[in-house]
Protein backbone atom coordinates (compact mmCIF):
# COMPACT_ATOMS: atom_id res chain seq x y z
CA UNK A 1 0.00 0.00 0.00
CA UNK A 2 2.71 2.47 1.04
CA UNK A 3 4.72 1.52 -2.04
CA UNK A 4 1.81 2.38 -4.27
CA UNK A 5 1.29 5.65 -2.41
CA UNK A 6 4.95 6.56 -2.82
CA UNK A 7 4.76 5.81 -6.52
CA UNK A 8 1.62 7.85 -6.84
CA UNK A 9 3.23 10.84 -5.12
CA UNK A 10 6.30 10.48 -7.30
CA UNK A 11 4.14 10.36 -10.42
CA UNK A 12 2.18 13.41 -9.33
CA UNK A 13 5.41 15.28 -8.58
CA UNK A 14 6.87 14.37 -11.97
CA UNK A 15 3.65 15.38 -13.66
CA UNK A 16 3.75 18.73 -11.86
CA UNK A 17 7.35 19.40 -12.95
CA UNK A 18 6.54 18.43 -16.54
CA UNK A 19 3.43 20.60 -16.48
CA UNK A 20 5.27 23.73 -15.40
CA UNK A 21 8.18 23.42 -17.84
CA UNK A 22 7.53 24.94 -21.27
CA UNK A 23 6.94 22.08 -23.66
CA UNK A 24 7.61 22.39 -27.34
CA UNK A 25 4.43 22.76 -29.32
CA UNK A 26 2.85 19.94 -31.25
CA UNK A 27 2.92 20.10 -35.04
CA UNK A 28 -0.51 19.97 -36.67
CA UNK A 29 -0.60 18.62 -40.20
CA UNK A 30 -2.89 20.74 -42.38
CA UNK A 31 -4.10 20.78 -45.97
CA UNK A 32 -4.42 23.84 -48.18
CA UNK A 33 -8.02 24.55 -47.15
CA UNK A 34 -6.92 25.01 -43.56
CA UNK A 35 -4.12 27.31 -44.64
CA UNK A 36 -6.64 29.32 -46.64
CA UNK A 37 -8.93 29.43 -43.60
CA UNK A 38 -6.06 30.79 -41.52
CA UNK A 39 -5.27 33.38 -44.20
CA UNK A 40 -8.91 34.52 -44.06
CA UNK A 41 -9.18 34.61 -40.25
CA UNK A 42 -11.58 37.49 -39.55
CA UNK A 43 -10.22 38.56 -36.15
CA UNK A 44 -8.67 41.87 -35.25
CA UNK A 45 -5.34 40.11 -34.78
CA UNK A 46 -2.03 40.45 -36.52
CA UNK A 47 -1.05 37.07 -37.97
CA UNK A 48 2.62 36.55 -38.71
CA UNK A 49 2.83 33.38 -40.80
CA UNK A 50 6.32 32.16 -41.63
CA UNK A 51 6.93 29.39 -44.17
CA UNK A 52 10.02 27.32 -43.39
CA UNK A 53 11.51 23.83 -43.55
CA UNK A 54 14.11 21.88 -41.60
CA UNK A 55 16.27 21.71 -44.75
CA UNK A 56 16.18 25.50 -45.30
CA UNK A 57 19.24 27.18 -43.78
CA UNK A 58 18.07 30.81 -44.02
CA UNK A 59 14.77 29.75 -42.43
CA UNK A 60 16.54 28.27 -39.45
CA UNK A 61 18.66 31.38 -39.16
CA UNK A 62 15.65 33.66 -38.83
CA UNK A 63 13.57 31.28 -36.69
CA UNK A 64 14.77 32.68 -33.32
CA UNK A 65 13.40 36.09 -34.34
CA UNK A 66 9.93 34.62 -34.77
CA UNK A 67 10.20 32.72 -31.50
CA UNK A 68 11.26 35.91 -29.71
CA UNK A 69 8.33 37.78 -31.25
CA UNK A 70 5.99 35.01 -30.13
CA UNK A 71 7.23 35.32 -26.53
CA UNK A 72 7.17 39.11 -26.58
CA UNK A 73 3.60 39.47 -27.91
CA UNK A 74 2.07 36.41 -26.26
CA UNK A 75 -0.51 38.46 -24.38
CA UNK A 76 -1.36 40.76 -27.30
CA UNK A 77 -3.43 40.16 -30.43
CA UNK A 78 -0.38 38.97 -32.34
CA UNK A 79 -0.16 35.36 -33.50
CA UNK A 80 3.13 33.93 -34.72
CA UNK A 81 2.61 30.77 -36.75
CA UNK A 82 5.34 28.66 -38.32
CA UNK A 83 4.25 26.56 -41.28
CA UNK A 84 6.67 23.79 -42.20
CA UNK A 85 7.08 22.90 -45.87
CA UNK A 86 8.75 19.61 -45.00
CA UNK A 87 7.20 16.56 -46.57
CA UNK A 88 4.70 14.87 -44.26
CA UNK A 89 6.81 11.70 -44.46
CA UNK A 90 9.60 13.60 -42.70
CA UNK A 91 7.41 14.80 -39.82
CA UNK A 92 8.37 12.11 -37.30
CA UNK A 93 12.02 11.78 -38.24
CA UNK A 94 12.97 15.38 -38.95
CA UNK A 95 10.36 17.95 -37.99
CA UNK A 96 9.38 16.72 -34.50
CA UNK A 97 12.98 16.21 -33.33
CA UNK A 98 13.83 19.68 -34.64
CA UNK A 99 10.88 21.20 -32.80
CA UNK A 100 11.84 19.38 -29.57
CA UNK A 101 15.49 20.32 -29.82
CA UNK A 102 14.69 23.99 -30.35
CA UNK A 103 11.79 23.85 -27.91
CA UNK A 104 9.68 25.88 -30.32
CA UNK A 105 6.80 27.74 -28.68
CA UNK A 106 5.06 29.37 -31.64
CA UNK A 107 2.04 27.65 -33.15
CA UNK A 108 3.26 24.97 -35.58
CA UNK A 109 1.70 23.58 -38.71
CA UNK A 110 3.00 21.29 -41.41
CA UNK A 111 1.40 21.88 -44.80
CA UNK A 112 0.86 18.54 -46.48
CA UNK A 113 0.55 19.66 -50.10
CA UNK A 114 3.37 18.19 -52.21
CA UNK A 115 2.29 19.92 -55.43
CA UNK A 116 3.10 23.59 -54.92
CA UNK A 117 1.69 24.38 -58.32
CA UNK A 118 -1.85 23.69 -57.08
CA UNK A 119 -1.77 26.15 -54.19
CA UNK A 120 1.08 28.74 -54.25
CA UNK A 121 -0.74 31.07 -56.65
CA UNK A 122 -3.96 30.71 -54.68
CA UNK A 123 -2.40 31.95 -51.47
CA UNK A 124 -0.05 34.53 -53.07
CA UNK A 125 0.45 35.00 -56.84
CA UNK A 126 3.61 37.04 -56.21
CA UNK A 127 5.27 34.10 -54.44
CA UNK A 128 7.79 32.33 -56.71
CA UNK A 129 7.97 29.38 -54.30
CA UNK A 130 11.16 30.02 -52.35
CA UNK A 131 11.41 29.91 -48.60
CA UNK A 132 11.74 31.59 -46.21
CA UNK A 133 8.61 33.58 -46.94
CA UNK A 134 6.46 35.45 -44.43
CA UNK A 135 2.94 36.86 -44.47
CA UNK A 136 1.67 39.59 -42.19
CA UNK A 137 -2.08 40.16 -42.13
CA UNK A 138 -4.95 41.55 -40.13
CA UNK A 139 -8.09 40.93 -42.17
CA UNK A 140 -10.31 42.99 -39.88
CA UNK A 141 -8.22 46.03 -40.80
CA UNK A 142 -7.52 44.96 -44.38
CA UNK A 143 -3.78 44.85 -43.79
CA UNK A 144 -1.48 42.53 -45.70
CA UNK A 145 2.19 42.29 -46.47
CA UNK A 146 4.20 39.48 -48.06
CA UNK A 147 7.97 39.02 -47.94
CA UNK A 148 9.72 36.33 -49.97
CA UNK A 149 13.19 36.40 -48.46
CA UNK A 150 15.08 36.20 -45.23
CA UNK A 151 14.02 38.81 -42.71
CA UNK A 152 16.14 40.56 -40.07
CA UNK A 153 15.06 40.74 -36.46
CA UNK A 154 14.80 44.49 -36.69
CA UNK A 155 12.63 44.31 -39.79
CA UNK A 156 10.35 41.77 -38.13
CA UNK A 157 10.01 43.96 -35.05
CA UNK A 158 9.25 47.01 -37.19
CA UNK A 159 6.55 45.20 -39.15
CA UNK A 160 4.90 43.86 -36.01
CA UNK A 161 4.98 47.31 -34.40
CA UNK A 162 3.55 48.80 -37.59
CA UNK A 163 0.60 46.41 -37.84
CA UNK A 164 -0.22 45.14 -34.36
CA UNK A 165 -3.67 46.31 -33.24
CA UNK B 1 25.32 81.34 -76.81
CA UNK B 2 24.17 81.25 -73.18
CA UNK B 3 20.57 80.57 -74.23
CA UNK B 4 21.61 77.46 -76.12
CA UNK B 5 22.99 75.82 -73.02
CA UNK B 6 19.68 75.49 -71.17
CA UNK B 7 17.99 73.17 -73.70
CA UNK B 8 21.16 71.10 -73.75
CA UNK B 9 21.15 70.65 -69.97
CA UNK B 10 17.42 69.94 -70.12
CA UNK B 11 17.98 67.25 -72.76
CA UNK B 12 20.85 65.75 -70.77
CA UNK B 13 18.61 65.57 -67.70
CA UNK B 14 15.86 63.86 -69.69
CA UNK B 15 18.35 61.39 -71.06
CA UNK B 16 19.66 60.65 -67.58
CA UNK B 17 16.12 60.05 -66.28
CA UNK B 18 15.50 57.73 -69.22
CA UNK B 19 18.64 55.74 -68.53
CA UNK B 20 17.79 55.46 -64.83
CA UNK B 21 14.24 54.33 -65.53
CA UNK B 22 15.32 51.68 -68.00
CA UNK B 23 17.71 50.38 -65.34
CA UNK B 24 14.89 49.82 -62.82
CA UNK B 25 13.45 46.57 -64.25
CA UNK B 26 16.92 45.02 -64.32
CA UNK B 27 17.54 46.00 -60.71
CA UNK B 28 14.12 44.57 -59.87
CA UNK B 29 15.29 41.16 -61.10
CA UNK B 30 12.01 40.46 -62.84
CA UNK B 31 13.59 38.11 -65.38
CA UNK B 32 12.00 36.40 -68.35
CA UNK B 33 8.36 35.67 -68.91
CA UNK B 34 7.10 32.97 -71.26
CA UNK B 35 7.38 34.36 -74.80
CA UNK B 36 10.47 36.45 -74.06
CA UNK B 37 13.74 35.94 -75.91
CA UNK B 38 16.31 34.30 -73.66
CA UNK B 39 19.92 35.38 -73.96
CA UNK B 40 22.67 32.92 -74.68
CA UNK B 41 25.57 32.49 -72.27
CA UNK B 42 29.13 31.29 -72.12
CA UNK B 43 29.65 29.40 -68.88
CA UNK B 44 32.30 26.98 -67.68
CA UNK B 45 31.34 23.34 -67.61
CA UNK B 46 32.68 20.84 -65.06
CA UNK B 47 35.08 19.54 -67.76
CA UNK B 48 36.62 23.00 -68.09
CA UNK B 49 35.06 23.79 -71.48
CA UNK B 50 32.90 26.84 -72.09
CA UNK B 51 29.28 26.09 -73.01
CA UNK B 52 26.90 28.21 -75.09
CA UNK B 53 23.52 27.31 -76.54
CA UNK B 54 24.81 28.46 -79.91
CA UNK B 55 27.33 25.58 -79.87
CA UNK B 56 24.54 23.05 -80.38
CA UNK B 57 23.86 23.32 -84.10
CA UNK B 58 21.17 20.62 -84.19
CA UNK B 59 19.25 21.47 -81.01
CA UNK B 60 15.64 22.60 -81.33
CA UNK B 61 15.83 24.10 -77.89
CA UNK B 62 17.08 23.50 -74.37
CA UNK B 63 15.97 22.55 -70.92
CA UNK B 64 17.92 25.22 -69.04
CA UNK B 65 17.87 23.99 -65.44
CA UNK B 66 19.04 26.09 -62.52
CA UNK B 67 20.11 23.58 -59.91
CA UNK B 68 22.88 23.00 -57.39
CA UNK B 69 24.67 20.47 -55.19
CA UNK B 70 23.26 21.47 -51.83
CA UNK B 71 19.52 22.02 -52.09
CA UNK B 72 17.61 18.88 -51.00
CA UNK B 73 15.04 19.55 -53.73
CA UNK B 74 17.79 19.68 -56.36
CA UNK B 75 19.26 16.46 -55.03
CA UNK B 76 15.81 14.83 -55.01
CA UNK B 77 15.40 15.80 -58.66
CA UNK B 78 18.88 14.86 -59.94
CA UNK B 79 17.80 11.48 -61.34
CA UNK B 80 14.72 13.02 -62.91
CA UNK B 81 16.83 15.73 -64.58
CA UNK B 82 19.03 12.96 -66.01
CA UNK B 83 15.88 11.17 -67.24
CA UNK B 84 14.61 14.38 -68.84
CA UNK B 85 17.87 14.77 -70.72
CA UNK B 86 17.95 11.14 -71.83
CA UNK B 87 14.38 11.36 -73.07
CA UNK B 88 14.43 14.78 -74.74
CA UNK B 89 18.02 15.27 -75.97
CA UNK B 90 17.32 12.76 -78.81
CA UNK B 91 14.21 14.81 -79.61
CA UNK B 92 16.23 18.02 -79.84
CA UNK B 93 15.94 19.36 -76.29
CA UNK B 94 19.04 18.61 -74.18
CA UNK B 95 19.50 19.74 -70.58
CA UNK B 96 22.00 22.42 -69.66
CA UNK B 97 22.28 22.56 -65.86
CA UNK B 98 23.42 25.84 -64.35
CA UNK B 99 24.58 26.21 -60.76
CA UNK B 100 23.59 29.75 -59.70
CA UNK B 101 24.77 29.72 -56.08
CA UNK B 102 27.46 32.00 -54.73
CA UNK B 103 30.36 30.04 -53.33
CA UNK B 104 30.74 32.28 -50.29
CA UNK B 105 27.09 31.94 -49.36
CA UNK B 106 27.10 28.21 -50.14
CA UNK B 107 30.64 26.74 -50.06
CA UNK B 108 29.54 23.25 -51.12
CA UNK B 109 28.29 24.70 -54.40
CA UNK B 110 31.84 25.50 -55.49
CA UNK B 111 33.11 24.56 -58.95
CA UNK B 112 35.19 21.77 -57.37
CA UNK B 113 32.14 20.35 -55.60
CA UNK B 114 30.19 20.59 -58.87
CA UNK B 115 32.85 18.48 -60.56
CA UNK B 116 32.62 15.87 -57.80
CA UNK B 117 28.83 15.74 -57.96
CA UNK B 118 28.72 15.57 -61.77
CA UNK B 119 31.15 12.66 -61.66
CA UNK B 120 29.27 10.82 -58.90
CA UNK B 121 25.97 11.13 -60.74
CA UNK B 122 27.53 10.74 -64.21
CA UNK B 123 25.59 13.72 -65.52
CA UNK B 124 25.04 13.17 -69.26
CA UNK B 125 24.61 16.95 -69.73
CA UNK B 126 26.80 19.99 -69.07
CA UNK B 127 26.79 21.31 -65.51
CA UNK B 128 28.03 24.88 -65.75
CA UNK B 129 28.75 27.52 -63.16
CA UNK B 130 27.16 30.99 -63.28
CA UNK B 131 29.80 32.43 -61.01
CA UNK B 132 28.82 36.06 -61.53
CA UNK B 133 25.09 35.19 -61.30
CA UNK B 134 24.55 37.38 -64.38
CA UNK B 135 22.67 34.68 -66.30
CA UNK B 136 20.59 33.68 -63.28
CA UNK B 137 19.52 37.30 -62.84
CA UNK B 138 18.81 37.75 -66.55
CA UNK B 139 16.58 34.68 -66.57
CA UNK B 140 14.98 35.64 -63.26
CA UNK B 141 15.51 32.26 -61.60
CA UNK B 142 14.72 32.38 -57.90
CA UNK B 143 14.93 28.81 -56.67
CA UNK B 144 16.56 25.46 -57.32
CA UNK B 145 15.57 23.54 -59.30
CA UNK B 146 14.02 26.09 -61.67
CA UNK B 147 13.48 25.12 -65.31
CA UNK B 148 13.40 27.31 -68.41
CA UNK B 149 12.56 25.44 -71.58
CA UNK B 150 13.62 27.56 -74.54
CA UNK B 151 12.84 26.95 -78.20
CA UNK B 152 15.21 27.89 -80.99
CA UNK B 153 13.65 30.28 -83.50
CA UNK B 154 14.34 30.55 -87.23
CA UNK B 155 16.64 33.53 -86.63
CA UNK B 156 18.68 31.49 -84.12
CA UNK B 157 17.31 33.27 -81.05
CA UNK B 158 15.80 31.35 -78.11
CA UNK B 159 12.21 31.91 -77.06
CA UNK B 160 11.10 30.97 -73.54
CA UNK B 161 8.33 28.36 -73.83
CA UNK B 162 8.06 27.02 -70.29
CA UNK B 163 9.09 28.23 -66.83
CA UNK B 164 8.62 26.15 -63.74
CA UNK B 165 8.99 22.87 -62.01
CA UNK B 166 9.57 19.29 -63.14
CA UNK B 167 6.56 17.54 -61.66
CA UNK B 168 4.09 17.55 -58.78
CA UNK B 169 6.00 15.56 -56.15
CA UNK B 170 9.61 16.28 -55.24
CA UNK B 171 9.76 13.89 -52.29
CA UNK B 172 8.21 10.76 -53.80
CA UNK B 173 8.97 10.22 -57.50
CA UNK B 174 6.78 7.12 -57.54
CA UNK B 175 3.75 9.21 -56.57
CA UNK B 176 4.13 11.73 -59.38
CA UNK B 177 0.92 12.26 -61.29
CA UNK B 178 1.58 15.44 -63.24
CA UNK B 179 4.82 15.66 -65.20
CA UNK B 180 4.58 19.38 -65.92
CA UNK B 181 7.90 19.74 -67.79
CA UNK B 182 7.38 16.60 -69.88
CA UNK B 183 3.91 17.73 -70.93
CA UNK B 184 5.36 21.05 -72.08
CA UNK B 185 8.24 19.35 -73.91
CA UNK B 186 5.93 16.83 -75.60
CA UNK B 187 3.78 19.69 -76.84
CA UNK B 188 6.82 21.60 -78.13
CA UNK B 189 8.18 18.54 -79.89
CA UNK B 190 4.74 17.97 -81.47
CA UNK B 191 4.70 21.59 -82.68
CA UNK B 192 1.84 22.51 -80.38
CA UNK B 193 1.39 25.45 -78.03
CA UNK B 194 2.37 24.72 -74.43
CA UNK B 195 -0.88 24.31 -72.50
CA UNK B 196 0.57 25.07 -69.06
CA UNK B 197 3.62 27.25 -69.63
CA UNK B 198 4.02 28.40 -66.01
CA UNK B 199 4.19 26.18 -62.93
CA UNK B 200 5.39 26.77 -59.40
CA UNK B 201 6.95 24.69 -56.67
CA UNK B 202 8.49 25.22 -53.26
CA UNK B 203 12.25 25.25 -53.60
CA UNK B 204 15.49 26.44 -52.07
CA UNK B 205 16.19 30.08 -52.53
CA UNK B 206 19.19 30.89 -54.74
CA UNK B 207 22.15 31.89 -52.58
CA UNK B 208 22.93 35.38 -53.83
CA UNK B 209 26.31 37.01 -53.58
CA UNK B 210 26.32 39.65 -50.89
CA UNK B 211 26.46 43.10 -52.43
Amino acid sequence: MTVYLKQLILLLALGFIAGTAAHAQTVTTIKFDQLQELRQAPHDTLYVVNFWATWCKPCIKEMPYFEAAHAQYKDQPVRVILVSMDAVQDKEKRVLPFVEKRNLQSRLYLLDEPDGNTWIDRIEPKWSGTIPATMFFNNKRGQYEFIEREISQQELQELITKYKP
Amino acid sequence: MKNNRIPFIYMACLLLVGVLMSAIPAANNSGYQVGDTARDFKLKNVDGKMISMADYKDAKGFIVTFTCNTCPYSVAYEDRIIDLHNKYAPQGYPVIAINPNDVKASPKDSYKHMQVRAKEKKFPFPYVYDETQEITKAYGATRTPHLYVVQKQKDGSFKVAYIGTIDDNSREPEKVQKKYAEVALDELVAGKAVSQPNTKAIGCTIKWREA
